[in-house]
């Protein structure tokens, strides 16, 4: 146990169903920790219980050192923003900021020279006599970190603080939010669905998935090396494919054959040891594949297959394919790095090179078919013509 | 006529009705009211022709200004006891299940499908020398046989408590119903004990329900008659009796418009102190207060 916060085996039940099953997290000093996950998976009910307003059924909180499972939220160094910001709509900005040291007792020369250092760290100085119902919403998220903010709570929890505000606000928030944390320094607790956001703030990453941890890990380990095939669909695109071990190449390398591609077999870095015959799961993200209109120079490391193009979706700086191999559907992206009104790019039925390095793909320890409805487009055997779209 | 113009005459058209429903059965009344009340009485029990200010006069009075004080105070203790008691209730109600609530709210309003009178001489039953409640109080030696239940100032509070008590829970639970629980957690977030968060933030935040509640508590309360009249005795008359007194009893017709149009006064000067209040406080809010 060497982390500042540890949520030791928490346990929580709402009748039958699970909120929480056996949690256990380890968040260190003055970083960001993201929970992350789809709704219903218990991310917000394990920072309700880091705030206080929920008892666990089983196991312990421990913050600095300090078991506090069972102190009532008013006795606990650790302060929330909330998803709706709850801020108190009889007072004005000043009042709400003021609010905590206030009820802490400290004087008001104390109380006004802090609620002016948080005015002006929220940029809201302009607006402390306003109340809530006059200021924007990206206004309110800054009234609720300062509120909080200004009781300088060892751990920040921030229940998906950006989901109420429109996409330009919430990068431009989100920015905001990791300059407030460079300046504090404070240990951010972050709970969100959203993993552009999980990504883009935060240290450690745990996805959650119907009250388990799938996996923690930084944003890019997270990305590049999913332990499991809900992890691999929820985080980002990929492409799911299962296979049979059928040679070994040398001790890092093994030929593995995927009967839905129906062709050759892909040459396969292992990421753990792989016995012969033994059935794998492979994640490979759009990106990692190539395509090209040519068959590209040969590579020892390189699997090509060809395919053909069943849909195009140009977005600006990439575009998305799906190309189909024997009964599979590939997604594939391709970054556009050059000037592409140049080059006469892959177009609708075109038969495509795809070439895939044995290196950038992932086996999975975990895998079931249900993960596959996480993906934007299923991969195996769904109908041409992306009527999903 | 242009689209304004007719638009303003739809409005015209449409609120015309209601208006001259006002008219007829509100604002002329109370006008002959006004005026009934600045008339001398004749020796008949009629109102003479003339002029005068003498029946305000007779409300000075000692023994009627009593009177007076004793309709205000037992109006407010009245309703600081139904919003203190409401205030837990509504907010109890709208933490439950929506089955529940229904309910809950059904008990609520079940005492109105009996009429007022009934319900009032049935507490006369109850309390009275031979009702179950005093023989019980009796046989448990909490009273001892000479004391008498009926007939003074503190049953006429309990009755007139019991009566207006759900027209100070409804517009409460309609305001808690509307309150954002988060905000009570964020109070205890941010360092806020039980009762700390319930007065800086729950009482707050449902202040105008219990604006609300007080209003509709003590309007109707002012104006009791039934109540004291059949449950209250000689020493808890309140000022609806002195009208039918004047009116019955001393066939002074103009002296009972005096009487009306203090209490009339004395509402309206209420509403207005409480319009002044929220208009200071930068809400505009409309709530009309029931009269009975």
């Amino acid at each position: 146990m060497t982390g500042f916060l540890n949520i030791e085996g928490v346990t929580k039940r709402y009748g039958e169903i699970k909120a929480l099953d056996d949690v256990t997290l380890e968040v260190s000093k003055g970083k960001i920790f993201s929970l992350l996950g789809p709704s219903g998976c218990g991310k917000t009910t394990l920072l309700r219980i880091c705030a206080g307003f929920e008892d666990p059924d089983a196991g312990r909180v421990i913050l600095d050192g300090k078991d506090i499972t069972h102190l009532p939220p008013n006795r606990r160094p650790v302060n929330t923003v909330f998803q709706n910001y709850a801020l108190f709509p009889h007072m004005s900005v000043r009042d709400n900021i003021a609010f905590g040291p206030r009820t802490a007792g400290r004087g008001k020369r104390e109380v006004d020279s802090k609620v002016d250092y948080y005015l002006d760290l929220s940029q809201m100085r302009s607006h402390a006599d306003k109340k809530p119902r006059e200021l924007s919403g990206g206004q309110r998220q800054r009234v609720a970190i300062a509120r909080a903010l200004i009781n300088e709570p060892q751990l920040l929890l921030l229940d998906e603080p950006l989901a109420a505000l429109d996409l330009k606000l919430r990068q431009r928030m989100l920015v905001e939010l990791d300059d407030i944390h460079d300046r504090t320094g404070t240990t951010f607790l972050f709970v969100t669905h959203d993993q552009g956001e999980a990504m883009g703030l935060s240290d450690t990453v745990a996805v959650l998935n119907h009250g388990r941890v799938e996996q923690v890990g930084t944003p890019s380990e997270i990305y590049e090396a999913p332990r499991t095939g809900f992890v691999a669909a929820f985080i980002g695109d990929t492409n799911f494919l299962d296979g049979v071990v059928v040679g070994k190449v040398d001790d890092e390398y093994s030929r593995v054959r995927v009967d839905s591609l129906g062709r050759d077999d892909l040459l396969v870095f292992n990421d753990r040891p792989l016995s012969l015959g033994e059935e794998i799961f492979l994640s490979v993200r759009p990106e990692k594949i190539g395509v090209s209109s040519r068959p590209p120079a040969p590579n020892p490391k390189v699997t090509v297959m060809v395919g053909e193009v069943e849909e195009v979706i140009y977005l600006g700086s990439f575009t998305k394919f799906w190309v189909r191999v024997g009964a599979q559907r590939l997604s594939v992206q391709k970054q556009h790095d050059i000037f592409i009104l140049e080059d006469k790019p892959p177009s609708w039925n075109d038969k495509v090179w795809l070439s895939l390095h044995a290196d950038y793909g992932y086996i999975l320890d975990n895998y079931q078919k249900a993960d596959e409805a996480l993906l934007p487009l299923s991969g195996k055997g769904a109908a041409p013509g992306g009527a999903v779209l | 006529m242009n689209r304004r113009q007719r638009r303003a005459l739809g409005e015209t058209v449409v609120s015309g009705p209601s208006f001259l429903w006002l008219l007829a059965l509100f604002a002329i009344p109370t006008a002959a009211l006004l005026v009934t009340s600045l008339r001398p009485a004749d020796i008949y029990g009629g109102v003479a022709p003339g002029w005068t200010f003498a029946n305000y006069l007779k409300l000075l009075s000692p023994e009627r200004l009593g009177v007076v004080w004793r309709t205000v105070w037992i109006s407010a203790v009245a309703t600081i006891i139904c919003v203190t008691v409401a205030v837990p209730v509504a907010y109890r109600v709208a933490l439950c299940g929506p089955r529940l609530r229904r309910w809950l709210l059904l008990l609520l309003i079940a005492p109105f499908w009996t009429n007022f009178l009934i319900r009032v001489f049935a507490w006369k039953i109850v309390l009275g020398p031979d009702g179950w409640f005093r023989l019980a109080l009796l046989k448990l030696g909490i009273i001892d046989p000479g004391t008498m239940l009926l007939y003074n100032k503190y049953t006429t509070l309990m009755v007139i408590v019991y009566t207006y008590l759900p027209f100070a829970i409804m517009p409460l639970f309609a305001a808690v119903e509307k309150f954002d629980f988060s905000l009570l957690e964020a109070a205890r977030d941010l360092g806020a004990g039980r009762s700390g968060a319930f007065f800086k933030v729950f009482v707050p935040g449902v202040s105008k329900g219990i604006a609300a509640a007080a209003l509709m508590v003590f309007i109707p309360a002012l104006g009791s008659y039934v109540i004291p009249d059949m449950v209250g005795g000689v020493n808890s008359q309140m000022i609806g009796n002195l009208i039918a007194d004047c009116v019955f009893v001393g066939r002074d017709i103009p002296a009972a418009a005096a009487w009306a149009s203090l209490l009339v006064m004395m509402v309206v000067g209420f509403v207005g102190l409480r319009l002044t209040l929220v208009t200071l406080g930068g809400v505009s809010l409309k709530t009309r207060g029931a009269d009975r």
